[in-house]
């Protein structure tokens, strides 16, 4: 590869977009955004975050149902509005949409890139996050952390490791114009950009530090440009329905800038910054990626024009020896079933409602668990037990009562909905709009792999297979 | 003190709400830095535990971060298992910042007699204010 031996302060500033924060995100965000890099210099990079922590497993069942498929079902909405401009502009894309099967997600890109007449774009695809077959299930069962799902040794759906910015930085140096990869920490997508771009050193933590806070920052997509932030007359955030989706400014040296795409709706600011700063960490001195240990305590934010805030202070310390794996199992079915009351005495009628089925279901399934939330009551901020709900004192004229319980087998499960449906014709007045449903469930745990026994690849679609 | 009246803490702070697994973290982030000091005297890890005593958490935790004036609190064991679990309908716990901000402390009168509009504006121009 061929890296600059200038100082780091000679080499343009990087930008990278980030167009999805998870995988049913807004398809069309990329669009704004890559206008945007088109009209600037320097290395550009569209990243794409659409892997939650459940995501991989739904994939992985789609995958061994159909093996062509297993990648986000969205992938091609995603791209296909930009991609063109990407590749004609040489503005890099890197995504962990291969989700379950990344060369197939690589695959159907090479073949979109064809018919948009660009044959020879080079495609890369990261593998290696798969370990299901790497590792018996005693040998995850000894690595699990914070529970014990996996003692009893059930069947696993999917078994994916967290795998760092190096594979990503790999293929890039390689002469990648798209970067397919499965599980892949969120930030490391766009470390793996900025490694590429400005050679740091595996052991540089205080850049890589930085890298890492530019991509939690960017990760989530809108979440840092008004999304998840706006509450009217409180938080006011100017057009929710056009909101630009985050562009980050990184010099080398790890400066880093927070913007969105000019004549979109949302805000960057202080405020909207600090909260996704502060999303999903724990410690606030030590957020664990597979790359390095990103302390953010120290982290300072400069409003420093309209939308664009200066973020600096992120601290790094040598990374864990560790990798997390998500293990993914099934975990039964899931029932929810849910009546509406409306009008006069509406809360009344609805805790008679939830009264009923609860005796009843008492009686003829009495080891199943039922929640009942009253939608319009007590439903988010109560708890399975019902103890919020029995203490609140609300009322209201719109109220839906929701059941809901879970098990291993159907029949108890289709008791609970049928019993909600005869709320119809044998539960209070007025009962109306039963919906009741049956969905699978799956749990996870979490096991610390060692690193040598992960060997992450990089190989590209076609050629150099 | 007995110049002090009751504010809601969503006139103070905003936050957010974050899930990994069972456990729930909330960013809790002052609109005016001079409310700061008093917030971290009486938004203590324990009073955030009795705020959510309904989830019924094993452990609260609460890490500082004066340079944003935030504080940020972890929950263990609040989301009934969480969203591949619980049985409820926000598995996420992404509402649970608003139990919080639907609660309240006590301020001193001239606090909290800083208005509303005015303190967006504080906050936006004075962090020599959030590290005093």
């Amino acid at each position: 590869m061929i890296r600059s031996v200038a100082g780091v302060s000679d080499l343009p500033t990087a930008l990278i977009g980030c167009a999805a924060g998870f995988a049913a995100d807004r398809t069309d965000a990329g669009i704004p955004i890559v206008r945007t890099l088109r009209e600037r210099q320097g290395p550009r990079f569209l990243i794409y975050e659409t892997l939650g922590e459940r995501t991989l497993a739904l994939s992985q069942i789609e995958r061994r149902r159909d093996p062509a498929r297993g990648y986000n079902p969205s992938l091609a909405r995603f791209v296909e509005p930009i991609l063109g401009d990407c590749l004609a502009g040489g503005i890099k894309i890197v995504g962990n949409f291969g989700a379950a099967n990344p060369r197939a997600a690589g695959e159907l890109l090479a073949g979109m890139a064809k018919r948009l007449g660009f044959p020879s774009a080079r495609i890369a695809v990261v593998e290696g996050d798969d370990l299901s077959a790497a590792l018996s299930p005693d040998e995850f069962a000894a690595r699990e952390t914070g529970g014990a799902l996996l003692a009893a040794r059930p069947p696993i759906i999917a078994a994916n490791v967290y795998l760092g910015a190096v594979p990503i930085a790999e293929a890039l140096d390689r002469g990648a114009d798209i970067v397919v990869t499965g599980r892949v920490s969120d930030p490391s997508l766009a470390l793996g950009p900025l490694i590429h771009s400005f050679g740091w050193q595996p052991d540089d933590w205080r850049r890589l530090a930085c890298g890492t806070l530019a991509g939690h920052l960017l990760e989530c997509g809108s979440q840092v440009t008004g999304g998840y932030f706006a509450d009217p007359g409180i938080k006011d955030v100017p057009g929710m329905d056009t909101l630009g989706y985050p562009i980050a400014e990184i010099d080398a040296d790890g400066g880093i800038v927070i913007t969105k795409p000019e004549g979109t709706g949302g805000r960057v600011d202080r405020r909207t910054v600090t909260e996704q700063l502060l999303y999903e960490i724990h410690d606030p001195a030590a957020y664990l990626t597979p790359d390095v240990v990103l302390g953010i305590t120290e982290v300072e934010l400069a409003e420093i024009g309209p939308d664009r805030v200066r973020v600096t202070g992120a601290r790094g310390t040598p990374r864990p020896e560790t990798l997390k794996a998500t293990v993914c199992i099934d975990s039964g079915l899931l029932a929810e079933a849910e009546i509406s009351y409306a009008g006069p005495n509406a809360a009344a009628r609805a805790r008679l409602a939830i009264e009923t089925v609860r005796k009843r279901m008492a009686r003829r399934a009495p080891t199943l668990r039922t929640r009942a939330d009253a939608i319009g009551l007590m439903s988010i901020h109560g708890d399975t037990d019902g103890t919020a709900l029995d203490a609140s004192t609300q009322t209201a004229m719109d109220v839906r009562v929701r059941f809901a319980a879970e098990a291993m087998e159907r029949e108890p499960l289709e008791l609970l909905n049928l019993e909600v449906e005869a709320l119809y014709c044998a539960g209070p007045a007025g009962g109306g709009g039963v919906r009741a449903r049956i969905t699978p469930r799956l749990a996870s745990a979490s096991c610390l792999i060692e690193r040598e026994l992960v060997h992450p690849t990089v190989s590209f679609v076609g050629a150099e297979r | 003190m007995n110049d002090t009246v009751e504010v809601p803490l969503y006139r103070l702070v905003h936050a957010r709400a974050g899930d990994k697994g069972n456990r729930l973290n909330l960013a809790v982030i002052c609109y005016d830095p001079a409310c700061y000091p008093a917030l971290a005297a009486q938004l203590t890890a324990e009073r955030v535990a009795a705020i959510f005593a309904s989830r019924r958490p094993t452990k609260v935790v609460r890490y500082d971060l004066p340079k944003l004036h935030a504080f940020n609190f972890v929950l263990d064991d609040v989301l009934e298992g969480g969203v591949n679990a619980s049985l409820g309908l926000d598995g996420h716990g992404k509402g649970l910042s608003f139990l919080l901000l639907g609660s309240t402390v006590r301020l001193d009168k001239a606090l909290a007699s800083r208005k509303w509009a005015d303190v967006v504006e504080i906050a936006a121009d004075s962090r020599s204010d959030a590290q005093a």
